[in-house]
This record gives structure tokens, C-alpha cells and sequence, in this order.
């Protein structure tokens, strides 16, 4: 059984209809990247999975469990974390603080443990500090030493997109979902960051499904490639399936055609 | 940090585009000197001085007298001070501009205020500025021509004005270091003079209470409850010199590290007699300060239990609430229906048995206005909960529910704190009770600030969708955040109801609501001890000074314009919300700082290299 399944996923919004009778299997461990034109609905696409826009039609599974309805953090407690396309963090917290919150589902202790200062309160914090650092260390050195101190708003634009993955990652997800992580990134950083994405399903198996515009990195970093247009699947394979394909040429080329 | 000015004849070879300012901008200081007119003819004309000129507080100047001079010193300071300039860039050096610069604008004030006295003095205008008496300038005392006639009144004010403002406008000449002492001086006398009974009766108190021999300096300091001339001269020296040696160049290691080196037990033995101290000092206060200044103490305190509790609603989880004092009130009735005799209730219980009840009602308050505002965000959030707060003191107003809680007549015959057999009757013992609560509120703020719900308030604060998308349940948060404070505010109103001895609905209306908000927006959101401070300030200074009773909210909102203009994170700024410029670098200086300090200690033998980025 896939980890993800999706039946039938459907999102209208007034007239528009931003996801059309999606179907889509996402198996463990795979690294799927999600293309298609603007407004194909692929970031609507992301905010039914986990929860952030309610879902019109369809059913959405994990591990063969309907998460439809459910509050976007059960869902990320289920183990589905995500990135934003237009970085979403908590400006004024420090870092490290950023990454903290992600342990909140993971993490126990009450109001009145924290104000007794109960032993298993300080084990917890210590332990929710040492994860959020684990996480920004997958960064090297970028997120760590001083920078673990000062507030998010200060991080360079790159900066704050891995803070988001560093975020998303200290959840512990089983599925990630990652909006346009190369967005606003230089080549080289680029190409670092795909090779952490692969180093990250390599080290924990867990699945990774990225909306990217960069052709070059859905080459190099997928093994399935799904393309929207107008909110529906037009094609679902490798790369080199898909970049074939009558229907997908025609979407990007005849949108670009129209939009010159 | 080391200035890397730029070389004044490189800046000159770079051209026009490159030179900074050419110092003060003459036209902003007149701009200020019409602002600072604006502010004199404002307070003139509203009445303040007048009713600030009983209270003398710098020998024969009176609170009245010293706003006006302080008007023209701030603003002359102002005026005078050279433009900032982008770091790295040469400053503009100290000169006759800066002089200039406070003249004219002391000068344009003093017009301001000689136009307003003219025309004052001309037309009767009492029927409508009710406050433009004929003792300001017609009759004696002629408050604001200081006792003399207009013509000489004019030139004297105009004059004042003007050398006030170039005398502020030269402290800018002065280095750094000695202006920063000068203006302690001047600070620290203003303060003086301003709580001249404060100081009296706690050099009083101590003397009676420690047997120190400290009432004669009372008597040095003050002569017929103003700052003698001695009395000046001692404050202005002490704080003039505290200030310099504060300043001069070595800078000692923070006290907090050269603690952390002491071996185990002498530090553990420092801990113990700093305790003792505090709480020695803490046991004596109420005797040292007295009945009346207790009892402001407690006013300020109940104030500032609340402001804690609201810090955490609006400060920790940003729900803006502007019915806050439904809680105060529910805190309040819950503790007087279970203790007074006379209540509906009739059991006249003690008031510890009574604490679990108030958390339990206030609790179930906080559910009760958190749970319909759920899905409400700021504005809209206010708004209702601000009907909340209205609708609340209404039903205990009501004649529906009238024989609960007593309608207009409230519930009276409260009974005191007891502790045994001992009863805390009067300020001075209430103040125990308060302090207990105050101290347990901030314990329990900063445990919650400095753990896993209060990250998720934080992260609620700052982006509630998101917050929820990485794990925070909102409803959970939203609740527990109203919980918290309902509580808070809870404990206020069962202590209120216990030092008034009897309450009533019109205690409970929403101006007490906007006190505590403005408390923690001025002194800090977010910020224990700035909320401290605010609640100290705001509530407990117009205590202390009736005068300003009448001007209270006119001072809020002026301080709150200020604040929001000037230094929107409040006075005391929470440590995440302090440093917006520089912060990137500060945050990787200190890291040097105390890498550089830990290798040193490490290895003391060898010390490490300098680090590039330290100097
Ligand atoms: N909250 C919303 N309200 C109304 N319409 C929306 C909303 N969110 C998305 N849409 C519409 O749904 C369609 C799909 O949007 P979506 O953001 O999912 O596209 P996308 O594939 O992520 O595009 P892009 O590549 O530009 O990010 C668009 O037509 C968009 O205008
Ligand atoms: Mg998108």
C-alpha cells in the first residue's frame, strides 16, 4: 500500500477549479517532483494534503488512513510536514525557537510540569533543543553557532528557506512536502540543496514531494515526475516519460505561447 | 565597537554626494521650537501647571514650572542635536550650530507662549477653556508671567525660553561620556525632587526601623518637602559621578560571570546572603515605607498581577483582549461570595479556602469568552472581547441577578487575609499577600515563557496558520492562553475584594481594561520587567501624586503616542524584540565574545590569539 493516496481530490475556489479529480500514489521513500504551469494548483495541491484549505471532493489517505478533515497539526503529528512557496516563519523567534515549535507534537509536557520544573519537563527541553539543533546541523555549519540565536527575520533569503526544511524536518515527517525549495536560490546553492534533499531520503527514507519550476533540478533529483494543468494529473513518470509527452509540451508551450 | 570613521579629507576628495550633514538643520529646530511652543500654551492652557504649581519640587520651582522648563530644555536639546549619520561616515563636528540650534528653538517657544499670553491677557476666554483663569496672567500670582506684569512677564518667559533652549542645544558639545553624566544629573534631581515624600519617609523609616542615622539627610536633602540647594548639589555630584565612573574606559567582567568563577561553596554562600538581603529588606519595606506609600505599593501591585496575566494573552499569544477585567471581576465576586458573611451565600469562609474556587471561576471565565473568539484575529478579536468585558460588569450590575451579587449595592463586609491567627489588616500587612501573588505570578510567566506552550504562543503570535501546520493546535493554545491570564487577572480581583473590604460593579468598568493594556504596551510587551516597571509608573506615580489624577488619561495617551512613534517595543523592551538594527552582528559579537572568554578561561596559561572580528 502506498504511504500517500490520494482519490478523486477535488478544490474548487469560487469559479475556478484549482484541483480537478486528482489521483496520486505516493510510495515511501520516493522522491516525486510535482511540475506544471502557474496556477495549475500544484501549491493548492499541498494545502488540502496537510490539512490548510479544506478539501471539496475526494479522499485523502495515510498509510490507508482518511486524514480528510483532520487539523493541519494531527496531520502534521501523522507525520506529513511542509514548506511554504513564499517562506512562512516565525520572524521575531530565534532559530533555534523556530525549529522548536516543530517538536511541539512530539513533545508532551503541560503547563503544569513546566511550571514545577518537573524533571521530566527538563529531560524533554533538553531533548527538544538537541533535536532542533540535529536538525539545522543538516545545513552545516549555515544555521548553527551564533546563528541559532537570532531572529528569523535577520536570515538571508536562503537562509530562511533550509531554516523552513530545517523546521519541517525536525517533525519528524514520514512525508515532506517541499514548495519550490530552490526558489531565490543561486545555482550552486541549488545544486547543494538537491544533494541534501537526496542525502535526507537516503539517510531516513522518508518521502519527498517537491513542486520546482527548475527543469534541471526535477532532472537531477527525481525519480517520478507528476505534472497539474488546470488542477488535473496530464502526466505521471520519470523524467524522461514526462518531458516526451504530447500533453505536458503543450501545456507549457501553449501557456507560454498565450503569455508572450 | 571601534568608530571607523571615514577621514574627513577623503570624504571631501569623494565629493558632495559622500559628506554627511553639515550638523544641525536650523529649520528642523524652529519646526521643534513651534512643536515645543505647542506643548507649553497645552499644558498651560489645560490647566496643568496651574494645578502642579502647589507641589514644589527643585526649591521654589514648582512641578508646574519645572514642566514648562522641561519643555524648553527637551525640545532645546533636541534642536540642538547634530543629525545621524550612516555608520562609517564622520560625524559632524560639535559646534556653534549646535547652540544655534537650541537658541532658535527656545526662542520661537518662548514667542509661541509670549503670543499665548498676550492674547490671554487680552481677550477673556474662561467661557470656553475653562481652564484660562485670571490668576494665570491678570491677577496674582500671575502663574505664568511669574509674578510680574505682562510687559516685563514677556521678556522675562521669551528670555527664559531662549537661553533654557541654547543651554540644552551646548550639551551637545559636550563628549559623550560627560553629557551622558550631565543628563543623570539632571534626571536624577528632577526624580529626587519629584518624590521628595518617597525619599523623606523611606530615610524616616529606616532610621526608625534599622536604627541607621539616616532621617538627617532627609533634612539635608529637602527643605519644606522640595530639594534644597544642597540638596541639588548632592543628587546632581552623586549622580554626575556615578555616571563617569560608570562610563570610564575599563570595562569590568559582568558581575554574573566573575560569579559563575567562584569555587562551589563561596558561590553558594553569595546566593544564600543575597536572599537574606532581599528578603530581609522585602520583610521591612512596608514598615520602611509607611501606610500611605504601602497602600500605593499594593494599588500598583494588584495592577501589575493583572498586567501579567494580560502580558500573557496579549504579550505571549497576541489576542488582543479589551475585556480583560471581566476576570478581575469574576476573580472579585467569586472571593466575596465565599468569604463575606453578608454575601448571598452567607458562609464568610477564610480566604485561602476561597483561592481554589477563584482559579476554578476564573478558569471557566477564560473558556467562556476564549471559546466564541476562537476564530477571531485582531481587531475583530478586540472588539468582541471589549463587549465581553462591557457585558460581564453589566450582569453583576443587574437586577436579574441582583440576589447573587448584590446589584448596585455590590457585596460588602469582605473579610481580611488571615494566616493563622494573624490578621493582614491595613497596607502594611496586605502588602505580604500581594507580593506572594505578584512573586508567584512572575515565577509562573517566566516558566511558561521559557517552555513548550510558550513557543507555541509565541508561534501563535506571530503566524497563526503556520503555527498550526507545524504541530501547535490553536484552539488548545488560543485557550490555555486565556486560561493563564483569566486566572492572573482572577488572583487580582480576589485580593482587590480582600483589601477594599466591599465591592461594587463600577469597579469593575473597562477603563481598568485600557490601564493594564497601556501598561504593558508602554512598558514593554512581552517583558516582565518592563510590565513591572510600567505598572510601577503608570498606576502607582499618579497615586502618589494626586495632581495627576485628573490628567491621567491625558498623560496615557500623550506617553502612548510617544511610544508608539518613538519606541513602539515598549521601555523595556523583551530581549527577542529589543535590537532591530545590528542585531546580526551583535548576536556574532557576543558569540566571540564568549568563545574568545571561554577559550581564555580553559587555557589561562596560553591565552588565545585575539580574534579578528573581537576588536
Ligand atoms: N485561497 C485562494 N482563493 C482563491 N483562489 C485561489 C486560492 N488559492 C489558490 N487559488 C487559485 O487556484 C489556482 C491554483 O493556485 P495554486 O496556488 O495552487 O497554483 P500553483 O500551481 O501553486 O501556481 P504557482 O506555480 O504560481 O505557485 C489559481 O488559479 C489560484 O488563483
Ligand atoms: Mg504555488
Amino acid at each position: 500500500m502506498a504511504l500517500l493516496g490520494i482519490r478523486g481530490l477535488t478544490k474548487d475556489f469560487g469559479g475556478i477549479r484549482a484541483v480537478n479529480g486528482l489521483d496520486l500514489d505516493v510510495d515511501a521513500g520516493q522522491i516525486i517532483s510535482v511540475i506544471g504551469p502557474n496556477g495549475a494548483g500544484k501549491t493548492t495541491l499541498f494545502n488540502l494534503i496537510t490539512g490548510m484549505a479544506p478539501v471539496d471532493a475526494g479522499e485523502i489517505a495515510l498509510d490507508g488512513h482518511d486524514i480528510v478533515g483532520l487539523r493541519p497539526s494531527q496531520i502534521l503529528g501523522l507525520g506529513i510536514a511542509r514548506t511554504f512557496q513564499n517562506v512562512r516563519l516565525f520572524p521575531e523567534m530565534t532559530v533555534r525557537e523556530n525549529v522548536m515549535v516543530a517538536r511541539h507534537c512530539r513533545t508532551r509536557s503541560g503547563m503544569l510540569t513546566a511550571i514545577l520544573r518537573l524533571p521530566s519537563f527538563r529531560r524533554e527541553e533538553a531533548q527538544t533543543r538537541r533535536r532542533a539543533e540535529d536538525a539545522l546541523a543538516f545545513f552545516g555549519a549555515r544555521l548553527v553557532g551564533w546563528r541559532l540565536e537570532t531572529p528569523a527575520r535577520s536570515l538571508s533569503y536562503a537562509n530562511r528557506r533550509r531554516l523552513e526544511i530545517a523546521r519541517a524536518i525536525a517533525s519528524d515527517p514520514r512525508l515532506l512536502l517541499l514548495d519550490e525549495p530552490t526558489a531565490g536560490m543561486n545555482p550552486q546553492e541549488t545544486q547543494e540543496l538537491t544533494g541534501l534533499i537526496h542525502k535526507l531520503r537516503d539517510r531516513t527514507g522518508i518521502a519527498i514531494v517537491l513542486i520546482e519550476h527548475d527543469m534541471r533540478v526535477v532532472k537531477g533529483i527525481s525519480e517520478r515526475v507528476v505534472v497539474l494543468d488546470y488542477g488535473q494529473k496530464i502526466a505521471d513518470g520519470t523524467y524522461r516519460e514526462v518531458a516526451g509527452n504530447e500533453r505536458v509540451i503543450e501545456a507549457y508551450l501553449g501557456r507560454r505561447a498565450t503569455q508572450a | 565597537m571601534a568608530e571607523q570613521a571615514i577621514p574627513a579629507e577623503v570624504l571631501e576628495a569623494a565629493g558632495p554626494t559622500l559628506l554627511p550633514a553639515r550638523g544641525v538643520d536650523l529649520r528642523r529646530s524652529a519646526r521643534l521650537g513651534l512643536t515645543a511652543g505647542g506643548v507649553a500654551v497645552f499644558v498651560s492652557a489645560n490647566g496643568m501647571v496651574e494645578a502642579f504649581s502647589k507641589r514644589d519640587i527643585v526649591g521654589p520651582i514648582s512641578l508646574g514650572y519645572a514642566m514648562l522648563l522641561g519643555v524648553a530644555l527637551g525640545f532645546g536639546y533636541l534642536a540642538g542635536r547634530p543629525p545621524q549619520v550612516l555608520q562609517g561616515f564622520a560625524a559632524p563636528r560639535p559646534g556653534w550650530r549646535n547652540l544655534v540650534g537650541g537658541l532658535l528653538a527656545g526662542a520661537v517657544a518662548g514667542a509661541v507662549m509670549a503670543v499665548f499670553l498676550v492674547l490671554i491677557a487680552t481677550f477673556e476666554v474662561r467661557r470656553i477653556f475653562l481652564n484660562i483663569g485670571p490668576e494665570l496672567v491678570r491677577e496674582a500670582p500671575r502663574l505664568l508671567t511669574v509674578g510680574q506684569d505682562l510687559g516685563p512677564g514677556l521678556a522675562l518667559i521669551f528670555g527664559l525660553a531662549t537661553a533654557l533652549g541654547g543651554l540644552a542645544g551646548t550639551l551637545h558639545l559636550l563628549r559623550e561620556r560627560w553629557r551622558r553624566a550631565v543628563l543623570a544629573a539632571v534626571l536624577w534631581v528632577v526624580l529626587f525632587g519629584l518624590l521628595a515624600s518617597v525619599v523623606i519617609q523611606v530615610l524616616r523609616g529606616i532610621q526608625t526601623q534599622l536604627r541607621l542615622w539616616t532621617a538627617p539627610i532627609a533634612d539635608v536633602l529637602y527643605a519644606g518637602g522640595a530639594l534644597s540647594v544642597a540638596g541639588v548639589a548632592l543628587v546632581a555630584a552623586a549622580a554626575f559621578g556615578a555616571s563617569l565612573l560608570r562610563t570610564s574606559g575599563r570595562r569590568r567582567r559582568p558581575l554574573r560571570r566573575r560569579l559563575d568563577q567562584l569555587p562551589d561553596t563561596s558561590r553558594r554562600l553569595v546566593r544564600v546572603a543575597v536572599l537574606a538581603v532581599l528578603l530581609l529588606g522585602l520583610g521591612l519595606l512596608p514598615q520602611i515605607l509607611g501606610s500611605f506609600l504601602s497602600e500605593v505599593l499594593n494599588i500598583a501591585g494588584i495592577f501589575l498581577l493583572m498586567a501579567l496575566g494580560l502580558n500573557i494573552v496579549v504579550g505571549f499569544a497576541g489576542l488582543l483582549d479589551l475585556g480583560y477585567v471581566a476576570f478581575f471581576a469574576v476573580g472579585a465576586y467569586t472571593t466575596a461570595l465565599l468569604i463575606s458573611p453578608q454575601s448571598s451565600l452567607g458562609l464568610g469562609w477564610v480566604f485561602w479556602a476561597a483561592v481554589p474556587f477563584v482559579i476554578l471561576a476564573s478558569a471557566v471565565a477564560g473558556l467562556m469568552v476564549g471559546t466564541p473568539v476562537l476564530r477571531m484575529r485582531g481587531d475583530y478579536l478586540a472588539i468582541v472581547t471589549l463587549g465581553f468585558g462591557e457585558i460581564a460588569r453589566l450582569l453583576f450590575l443587574s437586577d436579574w441577578l441582583k440576589p447573587v451579587f448584590g446589584g448596585a449595592q455590590g457585596i460588602i463586609r469582605i473579610r481580611d487575609i488571615t494566616i493563622g491567627p494573624v490578621e493582614l489588616r491595613g497596607p502594611q500587612a496586605f502588602f505580604y499577600a500581594i507580593f506572594l501573588f505578584v512573586l508567584l505570578a512572575t515565577y509562573i510567566t517566566y516558566a511558561l515563557q521559557d517552555s513548550r506552550i510558550g513557543r507555541a504562543w509565541a508561534a501563535m503570535r506571530e503566524d497563526e496558520s503556520v503555527a498550526e501546520a507545524m504541530g501547535v493546535n490553536i484552539v488548545v493554545a488560543k485557550l490555555s492562553a486565556f486560561v493563564v491570564g483569566a486566572m492572573l487577572a482572577g488572583f487580582g480581583g480576589a485580593l482587590f475584594a480582600t483589601k477594599i473590604g466591599s465591592i461594587f460593579p463600577h469597579s469593575f468598568n473597562v477603563i481598568v481594561s485600557i490601564t493594564v493594556l497601556v501598561v504593558i504596551i508602554v512598558g514593554g510587551m512581552a517583558s516582565v520587567p518592563g510590565v513591572v516597571v510600567g505598572a510601577l509608573v503608570l498606576v502607582g506615580l499618579p497615586e502618589l501624586l494626586r495632581e495627576f489624577e485628573e490628567y491621567r488619561f491625558l498623560l496615557y495617551g500623550a506617553l502612548l503616542i510617544f511610544m508608539m512613534v518613538n519606541r513602539p517595543e515598549g521601555f523595556i523592551p523583551s530581549g527577542r524584540r529589543a535590537q532591530e538594527l545590528h542585531e546580526e552582528d551583535m548576536a556574532q559579537d557576543a558569540w566571540l565574545r564568549e568563545r574568545a572568554a571561554d577559550e581564555r578561561e580553559a587555557d589561562v596559561t596560553a591565552p588565545a590569539p585575539r580574534k579578528a572580528g573581537e576588536g
